[in-house]
């Protein structure tokens, strides 16, 4: 009796989870199917697995030209914002001056500012820079991938100041008097101590920049540019009356994020936990 | 010798760091608090005319704005509310002894990884097809008819829309919370006799204060900064009933070209969120001093 009561919970359980991503199978099984198909039910399986739509939609949103554009985007905003914000929060840790501590609480009081609060003086300061130095900020991979290293090295400071505080200091005494200078010290000893809040800087970085809009939307005008969500915004404005062509170019924006969710499944958590709570 | 030595080393690691962040974000956030007095309508060549704090004083006159933050109000409101209560009972179900609870996690989260410009898409399709289509075949159809395009009902489509992203987030941190709670104090309850109702009243719930503090001050905020599931799923319509506080302030810069009164609206939404922030970390360091 008791074995079947669980039992019985547990398919209770895992059916209301299959209800909670029904939105995500309504829009792969109609991303198969053809107009007669879809207004005779929307919620069936697609009578054959076609890929044309699909097939259409890489190429209407030149999907691997934007999956690349936001590949290298987030792999290089990431990779600058882990190497500044650790050194930058080592630094602040070790050193107690005023000076430091005025940085650090400059970036953990900015950390408030909205992105909508400084978006339209952002662009007229990065216009201003474009047209008097060498620097092209505007309609450059480089100028976002700045803004990103910007907007996302205070959250990162902060977390790994955190979790520095927390190093004991001996360690790095032993290596001074070995001869050792800051360079080495940060990169051979304290750098790889600091594995856990640089996965979760990763991950809680990853999702916020693969799925950014509005800034790559103020700052690229040109197509070839565009990132994933970019074009499809572009895309779903072109094609909101074929339905099925629109989420065909769905189901293509949310495959990287499938395959990467479940690939990392267990450090998203820990790392959304360790980010969320601190 | 030593001391300058120092000096070089402090440089070299936060130099670079403070130099991005000041060009991104502390320049561009002074500049805008200048903007706010300004009347500008964004073109370089126009003269800038300084009108101190007529801006901020027409915000009390502009009714498309007032009613803006009144409907982010409203959505923060219930949408937190939502996510909570939603996020709370995902986490009692998932830390219960099931062989299903880590592909329910997984489930429950996903559509935080989806992102949402993405999301409005999809449910714009959900809204417009599938729910007209259920509506019109089970003769629901006061129930299951295009919200979007219904004044009062694209509010609550927005609400569905991001209760649905964030719920599984807010999951995780009552996880982290239950979890924390010593497994001896409800055993100890459940060998007294208490049920699973009581425990959660008398034990759980009082042990759970720093995740409420935690995911409320989230869900608050992020709520109240909400812009990318408004900008696909209504695009603010129909007939401005769904533009909210963000959506309002992109749309007075960029769409009407009012730079220095949008900005001065943008300088008003940064303290709005500063508040709601603030007001959260006071509240929490409260309750640190009664722990």
């Amino acid at each position: 009796m008791n074995k079947m009561k669980r039992l019985i919970i547990e398919v209770l359980a895992l059916l209301l989870g299959i209800v909670y991503l029904l939105p995500v199978y309504i829009m792969i099984v109609n991303a198969f199917k053809d107009r007669a198909q879809m207004y005779d039910n929307v919620l069936a399986l697609p009578d054959k697995f076609d890929f044309v739509f699909f097939k259409r939609a890489i190429e209407k949103m030149d999907y691997i030209k934007a999956f690349s554009n936001s590949l290298l985007i987030a792999v290089l905003s990431i990779g600058f914002i882990i190497i500044l914000a650790s050194m930058t929060a080592w630094m602040l840790v070790r050193t107690k001056h005023i000076i430091s501590k005025i940085i650090f609480f400059t970036f953990i009081a900015t950390m408030l500012i909205p992105f909508q609060a400084v978006m339209m003086p952002l662009m007229q300061f990065m216009g201003f820079i474009s047209k008097n130095t060498i620097f092209q900020m505007l309609n450059t991979r480089f100028g976002l991938i700045y803004m990103y290293i910007g907007f996302g090295t205070s959250m990162a400071v902060f977390l790994f100041h955190g979790f520095i505080k927390g190093i004991p200091i001996s360690l790095e005494e032993a290596a001074t008097i070995d001869g050792c200078n800051k360079w080495k010290i940060f990169w051979n000893i304290i750098f790889p101590i600091l594995k856990p809040t640089t996965v979760t800087v990763i991950i809680l970085d990853l999702i916020w920049i693969w799925n950014d809009f509005l800034l790559p939307s103020l700052i690229l005008s040109s197509k070839s540019l565009r990132t994933i969500p970019l074009s499809t915004f572009y895309f779903f404005g072109e094609f909101t009356i074929q339905w099925n062509m629109a989420m065909a170019g769905l189901v293509l924006t949310i495959i990287p994020v499938i395959i990467f969710y479940i690939f990392a499944q267990k450090h998203i958590i820990q790392g959304v936990t360790a980010g969320a709570v601190k | 010798m030593k001391k300058s030595k120092k000096k070089m080393w402090f440089a070299v690691f936060t130099l670079p760091t403070v130099f991005i962040f000041l060009t991104v974000v502390l320049i561009p956030f002074s500049m805008g608090i200048v903007y706010s007095f300004f009347e500008w309508d964004g073109m370089a060549l126009h003269e800038k005319k300084f009108i101190g704090f007529s801006n901020y004083i027409n915000m009390f006159s502009d009714e498309r704005f007032i009613s803006s933050i009144w409907i982010t109000v409203k959505y923060t409101l219930i949408a937190a509310l939502i996510i909570n209560v939603l996020g709370l009972l995902f986490a009692l179900l998932v830390t219960q002894k099931l062989k299903v609870r880590n592909t329910l996690r997984t489930m429950f989260f996903m559509p935080n990884l989806i992102g949402g410009l993405i999301l409005g898409f999809i449910w714009q399709f959900i809204f417009m097809k599938v729910f007209e289509q259920i509506g019109s075949s089970t003769g629901l159809d006061n129930i299951f008819f295009n919200w979007i395009l219904d004044e009062k009902f694209a509010l609550f489509a927005i609400i569905l829309v991001s209760t649905w992203q964030m719920a599984g987030y807010i999951m995780i941190i009552y996880i982290t919370g239950i979890q924390s709670i010593p497994t001896e104090l409800l055993e100890a309850a459940k060998v007294d006799g208490a049920g699973y109702f009581q425990r959660f009243k008398s034990i759980m719930f009082p042990l759970l204060t720093p995740a409420f503090t935690v995911s409320l001050f989230l869900s608050l905020s992020n709520s109240f900064k909400i812009y990318d599931v408004n900008l696909s799923l209504t695009g603010g319509g129909p007939y401005n009933s769904t533009e909210m506080f963000a959506m309002n302030v992109y749309n007075e810069i960029f769409s009407y070209k009012n730079f220095g009164y949008g900005q001065s609206k943008a300088v008003m939404f940064f303290f709005f969120v500063a508040l709601i922030t603030l007001v959260q970390v006071y509240l929490s360091k409260k309750r640190e001093v009664e722990m």
